[in-house]
């Protein structure tokens, strides 16, 4: 999503309303309910949101001059940024050590990083195609990217081939490394 | 109840990722400086004479020949980025900064300002700092090689050469040359018969 991204692609910059913030906050927490305890923090009542249209119909938000969500469909996703400071509250798998490169280069997830040894799945049921989740690596604390599943995480055990997770977001792409100024 | 991440200040990832940008050695430096206590977790399991990257992390599962591949590859994505970098540094010494003033009518005058793309210099921020600083009006434009330079209206080429030079001292670029051309030889300075 974020292969190339720039400042041209940037169409508009605006200050969001308390009212849209409050109602924003909320919809983040319907969708991972465990950022309840937190979403106070993460965007204190008193900061600035601001929501950067971007495009493609990409929608970026950010609190007090950084990125933390985006959207471009209904869904918000959340940048690592935030990811990193909370890393509890969303949905994730983790992948192998040898999947860590071709990762940070923008690969979409194939299925075999995510079934070898080093490697885990969540358990039975699993999530559902097409949920977002955060991706994280053998022996490393911090996630590495952000993707969307192309098959739920059962299909993927049992399947075991070809792509597994599309990459949405990941270290070092553009949005990464994107600044607000 | 914020998790505070420490980002690497040469690569900006999180440092266990460091490994995998590529400026390995630099980021070694940077954490050794910033974050001491962080660079003994994540490198205290390697032998100091011992290049090895991976050393403590050996214990993954991928199987002793791929992380041997793994390593190998790592090492030579580190080789290949600090060629790049060394290019990139070679290129930025050896291109020049033009700060050109052409004359207009009679005593007026614009200084335009060409080969900064190289720098990595926002040029129209560059200009609007420049606008404000002189109170003129400055703008970015295309010129004849189809290379985007700043246009200053007025004759500032002293205060911007001054400028520039602070800059680039910034960027840790003292040694870029700016040549100055003077396209309005000046004629008369003074009135004659004074």
């Amino acid at each position: 999503m974020f292969r190339k991204f720039a400042k041209e692609d940037v169409h508009s910059r605006s200050n969001v309303k308390s009212s849209v913030q409050r109602s924003l906050k909320s919809k983040l927490v319907s969708q991972y309910p465990k950022l309840e305890d937190v979403i106070d923090e993460l965007i204190p009542k008193k900061s600035q949101v601001e929501l950067i249209k971007c495009e493609d119909k990409i929608q970026l938000y950010s609190v007090d001059g950084e990125i933390l969500f985006f959207q471009k469909f209904a869904e918000l996703i959340p940048t690592l940024k935030l990811v990193h400071k909370f890393p509890d509250a969303y949905p994730t798998v983790q992948v192998d050590r040898g999947a860590i490169k071709f990762v940070l280069s923008g690969a979409n997830i194939m299925c075999p990083g995510l079934t070898s040894p080093g490697a885990s799945l969540p358990e039975a049921p699993g999530y559902e195609k097409d949920s977002v989740v955060v991706i994280n690596a053998e022996n490393k604390e911090s996630a590495l990217a952000i993707g969307k599943l192309m098959m739920s995480t059962e299909e993927i055990k049992s399947i075991n081939k070809g792509h597994g997770v599309e990459m949405i977001h990941h270290l070092s792409d553009p949005l990464w490394h994107f600044n607000l100024d | 109840m914020l998790r505070e991440v420490v980002y690497c200040g040469v690569c900006s990832f999180p440092p266990e990722y460091c490994e995998f940008s590529g400026k390995l050695k630099r980021c070694k430096i940077w954490l050794q400086e910033n974050h001491a206590e962080l660079f003994e977790k994540l490198y205290s399991g390697e032998d100091a004479e011992v290049e090895g990257v991976t050393g403590k992390l050996a214990e993954s599962s991928i199987g002793e020949k791929r992380e041997e591949k793994l390593e190998k590859d790592l090492l030579k994505m580190q080789a290949k980025e600090e060629n790049r970098e060394q290019r990139e540094l070679a290129k930025k010494l050896s291109s020049k900064i033009i700060i050109k003033r052409e004359a207009r009518t009679k005593r007026k005058s614009v200084v335009a300002i060409s080969g900064l793309e190289v720098f990595e210099i926002d040029m129209k921020k560059l200009a609007k700092t420049f606008a404000s600083k002189f109170a003129t009006g400055c703008s970015v434009s295309k010129n004849a090689e189809k290379k985007e330079e700043i246009v200053i209206q007025g004759d500032v080429m002293g205060e911007v050469e001054n400028y520039l030079h602070s800059i680039l001292a910034e960027k840790g670029l003292k040694d870029v040359k700016v040549e100055v051309v003077d396209g309005a030889a000046k004629k008369k300075k003074k009135p004659e018969g004074a």
